[in-house]
């Protein structure tokens, strides 16, 4: 999709900015580019779609030399943002989202329904399509010059530090909402930031780059795990590496394989027999399938065990649970926040593959405390 | 209390003629700001692309402004002759500062990050100028020429002495004549007139062209203007 075939930039004076980058993303991928200022991340983004000409080297975009493309047409085919925004306050919201389609030269029907049917991506009603860009919040505005990237249905979008100059709630939710847009939409993403946080939530590879050279490029997880050198360990920080742990783990990877369960078709005496073999209150219920269905737990069958006999007409349908592939760290926030004892787990066929308990969890923070002195000693 | 009788009496007696001079002056003085509108502007966009010229260009028409009017008229007119054209063509010099100066303050003020976009998005240059740096700057070079006509309305009445006639010409007459005050009145009033009712026309055109529809202009007449 995209590829730095020795790629080096050096200004007049003799200021390297860059030197000798090699990189290839695939498409799809969500690039990060990291480091301190000045070390050339922001020039190695200009450079893809030719704000700035690399002097040595080439880049490709889809198997493409840039430098033997006409750089205006280039550009309409790339997607951008900055920090700044730059939506045109002259123009309204319509106007700015399709402003690319008109430089495309699409009818003015076609821009109209475009940019309609692109607000429908952020939840936002089509009323803004007449307001100005000042009559929206900061975060509003973002979005839409997050749109205004995705008009043409660009495959490739280079990102200035988006979020930069939003406020931490804004932009916490602001990326939260462009993960999953991005995931949805299959665009190939190449993000600048200084924001190590930012950079773990939403890449899935990063570039940390000083003094114009790359220091490492890999995934968030194995950067964590196997920092190349002092400089990234530092960059990530002390703090970030103890967390580290619980952060990237899953919870299949803590998980009880076993969860003790019922079938609907049971009937209660014989759930309440194997509570008392297992030596526990609650059981799932599940049917032939492996669905989860609810559970049932030993007041349930106490309260009502001489009306009904069936385990499907006692249990309890509404109940919490995770699916597989999340984070750890998200999963003791809940447990604590909210006193829960235990947690199913169901992969994306709500199928149950095991349960999350509290003495899981007590095995994660003694590791992470055990981790902690490991590193600290 | 005479005196207002007397100007009554005038322009009740000589109501065609001081239309006439006023129409001749307004005339004059659109005429010159037209001009230097279609050069400044030009120049002024120039000036912002190639910032080198900047200060040779500027510090030209500055060095045109600080002619006396009196002294400008008179030597255009050694080259020139006698009549309306020189005066024209004077208005027009006074015209360029205001207008170049404020359509290169426009220009260059536009946000750079909008500039950045605009190209980002795959603008060529004069797409980027006429998309993008010209709509944003349109209340400032309103502003410009805002200044151009009113100073431009004043210095016009001097022209009667050259023969180019206008309201200047009923003053004159005025100061010739014994008790000509009403006279002087007769042809003063019509010229501050022109003059407030200009600037009240610009001023409202500047607010109507201001990007994104804002109450107040991104720049005060007073900061970009001489």
């Amino acid at each position: 999709m995209l590829k730095f075939d020795h790629v080096s930039k050096v200004y007049k004076g003799g200021k390297h900015a860059v030197s000798d980058l090699n990189m290839e993303f695939e498409k799809g991928e969500f690039i990060v580019f990291i480091g301190p200022s000045g070390c050339g991340k922001t020039t190695t983004m200009k450079m893809i779609n030719r704000l700035i000409e690399p002097t040595e080297g080439s880049i490709y975009v889809d198997g493409e030399d840039i430098m033997k493309v006409d750089p205006v047409e280039l550009r309409r085919k790339i997607g951008y943002v900055i920090q700044q925004i730059g939506l045109f306050p002259h123009m309204t919201i319509e106007q700015n989202i399709s402003l690319v389609l008109k430089l495309l030269k699409w009818p003015e029907e076609k821009r109209r329904e475009r940019a309609k049917e692109l607000l429908t991506l952020v939840d936002m009603t089509p009323d803004y399509l007449e307001r100005y860009p000042h009559e929206l919040s900061g975060g509003q505005q973002q979005r839409i010059g997050v749109l205004r990237a995705l008009a043409a249905d660009q495959s490739l979008i280079l990102m200035d530090e988006p979020f930069g100059a939003l406020d931490p709630i804004t932009r916490d939710s602001l990326q939260e909402e462009f993960k999953k847009l991005q995931r949805k939409l299959n665009k190939t993403i190449v993000f600048v930031t200084h924001d190590m946080d930012e950079a773990l939530k939403l890449a899935d590879r990063i570039v940390i780059m000083r003094d114009g050279k790359i220091v490492q490029f890999d995934t968030p997880d194995e950067i964590l795990r196997n920092p190349a050198d002092e400089f990234v360990e530092e960059f990530i920080g002390q703090e970030r590496l103890v967390q580290a742990r619980p952060n990237i783990q899953t919870v299949e990877q803590i998980m009880n394989l076993a969860p003790v369960t019922v079938m609907g078709d049971q009937t209660l005496s014989a759930a309440i027999k194997l509570m008392k073999e297992r030596r526990v209150d609650t059981l799932l219920v599940i049917n032939e399938d492996q669905v989860l269905q609810g559970y049932i737990d030993v007041e349930m069958i106490d309260q009502k065990r001489t009306k009904v006999n069936l385990v499907s007409e006692v249990m309890e349908r509404k109940m919490l649970k995770m699916e597989t592939g999340t984070l750890v760290k998200d999963t003791i926030r809940k447990f604590l926040n909210r006193a829960i004892k235990y947690v199913p787990v169901v992969d994306e066929n709500e199928r149950l593959v095991g349960i999350v308990t509290r003495a899981n969890l007590v095995d994660v923070v003694y590791d992470s405390i055990w981790g902690d002195e490991e590193i600290t000693s | 209390m005479q005196l207002i009788q007397d100007l009554i009496v005038y322009y009740a007696d000589n109501a065609w003629y001081v239309w006439e001079q006023f129409y001749r002056q307004f005339l004059m003085a659109a005429y010159g700001v037209l001009f230097g509108a279609i050069v400044g502007i030009p120049l002024g966009i120039l000036i912002a692309r190639y910032n080198k010229l900047s200060p040779w260009v500027l510090s030209l028409a500055n060095i045109i402004q600080t002619i006396p009017a009196l002294a400008m008229l008179s030597v255009l007119m050694l080259v020139m002759g006698l009549g309306p054209n020189t005066v024209v063509f004077s208005l027009f010099l006074y015209s360029l500062l205001p207008i170049i100066k404020n359509t290169y303050t426009g220009i260059r003020n536009v946000d750079h990050a909008l500039l950045e976009s605009g190209k980002a998005m795959g603008m060529t240059k004069f797409q980027v100028l006429r998309m993008v740096e010209l709509p944003l700057a349109l209340s400032v070079i309103m502003a410009g020429l805002r200044t151009a006509v009113v100073v431009t309305i004043g210095v016009a009445t001097i022209g009667t002495f050259i023969g180019a006639g206008g309201l200047g010409d009923i003053i004159i007459r005025g100061t010739n004549a014994t008790d000509g005050t009403a006279i002087i009145l007769a042809g003063a009033i019509p010229t501050a007139l022109m003059a407030i009712i200009a600037d009240a026309l610009f001023g409202w055109l500047e607010r109507k062209l201001t990007p994104g529809k804002k109450k107040k202009g991104i720049f005060s007449q007073d900061e970009a203007t001489v």
